[in-house]
């Protein structure tokens, strides 16, 4: 069973009279441990694929499966919880809590799932060592530089053990140096911790460093292919 | 599974990042549970003091004066007339079922002078029945008997205020006083009652047996003359009923025929008061509903800063969303925040409403009352405000779309 399958979904937003056409019936499927980087011009409809995949959004038609789970069938509730144990994610922004420090901002999604609180704490260390941040549990993120804001937020997505990280141009606002540091970190999550990686990238430099290129145009899939010279590491 | 430690943690948070803005909301809390907290300890003040007065001068009482006379068409006022006789008394206390018990008055002004001390007071000659009608204590020494009233025992029972401006530190009790000139043992001394609705100081009086003040001191028109009679009725409900039956009994005894007026009138004291004390907690709680309606524009100002709240943290409630948040964890998350602003606010309210009327009564020396009662009531009120007026705001942050809300700038 593949870890998400996608059939047929078309997402039509309605503007006034005029009905835009986002996503046309796009059907594909992502299986464990992939790592895949989704590319295409603004308006291409990736961004709302991403929030279909990451359960912030329904499809208009078509049928999503998360973990043979119908996403498409479920209520607001449930589609949180789902977000919660499921689905870590990253953004271009960070969204990180401002006056919050990292620590608390990584127990956020622990907030919402019964863990306790010294567990809590427990885990958002462990998140933060994982992302190399260990020592800046108590730092606030406008004291973090955006590299290290944006560990934070990979640590928020980490904590709960979600099998899927959803990355939406997580490189957009940070240099060369700090891209690739984050990167490497998606890589090695994805080999060692087996996490699907899923990202939305403008940059080809950025897609290189995943397993499998899928380019939008129009709301279509247009090419779905694997990528065949890997970048692992920083040429540097 | 609502986490609500974490929530009050956020929300408190939340409310130190505006504190300005978070004391100003609270603010209105402030006042409106303060006022309404003074203004029922003002009104619960005055109703106690009626209530008070009520029953010092001794409950279900009613006052039988004779009516007035008239010569050559101009009447006199009330209790000129003299109709009321000791046989009325024991008549009254006899056939009417609805009375308890009795006692006649006759009396006046006199002198009364101890040592070479002397004092101006109202004398009244009664009978031992006086106390119990009255629901009068004696600090010290005894009441009269029967037996001193029958033989007209030159005996008194002294007042606080005549005893303080005759004695000063001395034991009244066994000294000899005269009245008019009469000397009377003091055989004891009437516990202090306190002034009376009209502003009269009850303390200031001398009981007497009433054939001494009939005989001795001031003298009837026709023996066994009372100038009015006490009456305490069973209770409460049987004012009414012992008024009617005092009023039939003496038209017969007095032989007024069905046409003529009553030559005495009888008047309910108690069934005065109560009306007074009545309208004096009506007042008390329309002070505390003008109060209250602070306490909701109050509400209103939390209503209007959460909403102003949510919208600047569109963006946080996004990313709580995304990371999992369900509708009630937000919905919680708001409505905590109001609520902890409302009861904070109401504290604050308490301490400021229970120390101002404490001030009110120590400098205007109104008598305020604080019932705890009262003071639960507009915590919790407080609280209502703030849950009542924190979920629209809670409600529209929880219907938030994620996306959206992610995005907003």
């Amino acid at each position: 069973m593949p870890l998400i399958d996608t059939n047929e979904i078309t997402k039509i937003y309605q503007l006034g009279d005029i009905s835009v056409k986002a996503l046309c019936a796009v059907s594909f499927s992502i299986e464990n441990g992939e790592f895949i980087a989704i590319m295409g011009p603004s308006g291409s409809g990736k961004s709302t694929f991403m929030n279909i995949l990451g359960c912030l959004d329904k499809p208009t038609s078509g049928r999503y499966l998360l973990e043979g789970t119908d996403v498409g069938s479920l209520g607001r509730d449930e589609l949180a919880a789902i977000r919660n144990k499921k689905i870590g994610f990253v953004f271009q922004g960070f969204n990180l809590l401002s006056r919050t420090s990292a620590l608390e901002n990584v127990e956020l999604p622990m907030l919402y799932n019964g863990v306790t609180a010294k567990e809590r704490r427990q885990m958002a260390m462990s998140a933060l060592k994982s992302v190399g941040l260990e020592g800046r549990e108590h730092h606030y993120p406008n004291q973090l530089s955006g590299g290290q804001q944006q560990r934070v937020a990979v640590a928020r997505a980490l904590v709960n053990n979600a099998p899927i990280i959803l990355a939406d141009e997580p490189t957009g606002n940070l240099d060369t140096k700090t891209s690739a540091e984050i990167m490497g970190l998606f890589t090695k999550l994805n080999a060692e911790s087996n996490i699907t990686i899923i990202l939305i990238t403008h940059e080809p430099d950025i897609a290189e460093y995943s397993k499998r290129i899928i380019k939008f145009r129009d709301g279509c899939i247009v090419t779905d292919e694997a990528n065949k010279k890997i970048r692992v590491k920083d040429n540097d | 599974m609502i986490n609500i430690p974490s929530t009050l943690k956020i929300s408190l948070r939340a409310l130190r990042v505006n504190k300005m803005r978070s004391a100003l909301t609270m603010l209105g809390i402030v006042i409106g549970v303060g006022a309404v907290i003074a203004m029922l300890a003002v009104g619960e003040g005055a109703s106690q003091k009626i209530a008070d007065q009520i029953a010092s001068i001794g409950s279900n009482l009613l006052i039988i004066l004779p009516g007035s006379t008239s010569s050559g068409g101009v009447r006199m006022g009330s209790g000129t007339q003299t109709t009321l006789t000791m046989g009325d008394t024991d008549a009254i206390l006899r056939e009417c079922p609805a009375v308890a018990d009795v006692a006649p008055e006759h009396g006046g002004v006199a002198q009364i002078v101890y040592g070479n001390q002397n004092w101006s007071t109202g004398i009244r000659g009664t009978t031992p029945n006086m106390l119990n009608v009255r629901e009068w204590q004696l600090s010290s020494g005894r009441p009269f008997t029967g037996q001193e009233v029958k033989s007209g025992a030159k005996v008194c029972l002294l007042g606080q205020i005549v005893v303080d401006n005759l004695f000063g530190d001395i034991d009244p009790t066994g000294q000899v006083v005269r009245i008019k000139k009469v000397p009377f043992i003091v055989i004891g001394v009437l516990a202090p009652k306190g002034q009376s609705l009209t502003g009269q100081d009850q303390d200031d009086t001398i009981f007497v047996p009433i054939t001494a003040a009939q005989k001795q001191l001031f003298g009837t028109q026709f023996p066994g003359m009372v100038r009015l009679i006490h009456v305490k009725a069973k209770s409460a409900e049987d004012l009414d009923a012992a008024e009617k039956q005092i009023t039939e009994l003496l038209r017969q005894r007095h032989r007024i025929g069905s046409k003529q007026e009553n030559d005495f009138t009888v008047r309910n004291l108690t069934q005065l008061m109560q009306t007074q004390e009545e309208s004096s907690k009506v007042m008390a709680l329309l002070l505390g509903a003008i109060a209250s309606v602070s306490l909701i524009v109050g509400g209103i100002g939390i209503m209007n800063i959460m909403l102003v709240s949510v919208t600047e943290r569109t963006r946080e409630i996004g990313i709580r969303m995304a990371v999992g948040a369900r509708t009630w964890d937000i919905r919680l998350q708001f409505i905590i925040e109001a609520l902890t602003l409302s009861l904070i606010g109401g504290v604050i309210g308490i301490i400021i409403g229970v120390g101002g009327s404490k001030i009110l009564s120590a400098f205007a020396e109104w008598p305020t009352i604080i019932s705890p009662f009262y003071v639960v009531l507009a915590f919790c009120f407080s609280g209502l405000v703030g849950i009542f007026f924190g979920f629209y705001p809670a409600y529209k942050a929880s219907l938030l779309d994620p996306i959206d809300a992610l995005r907003f700038e």
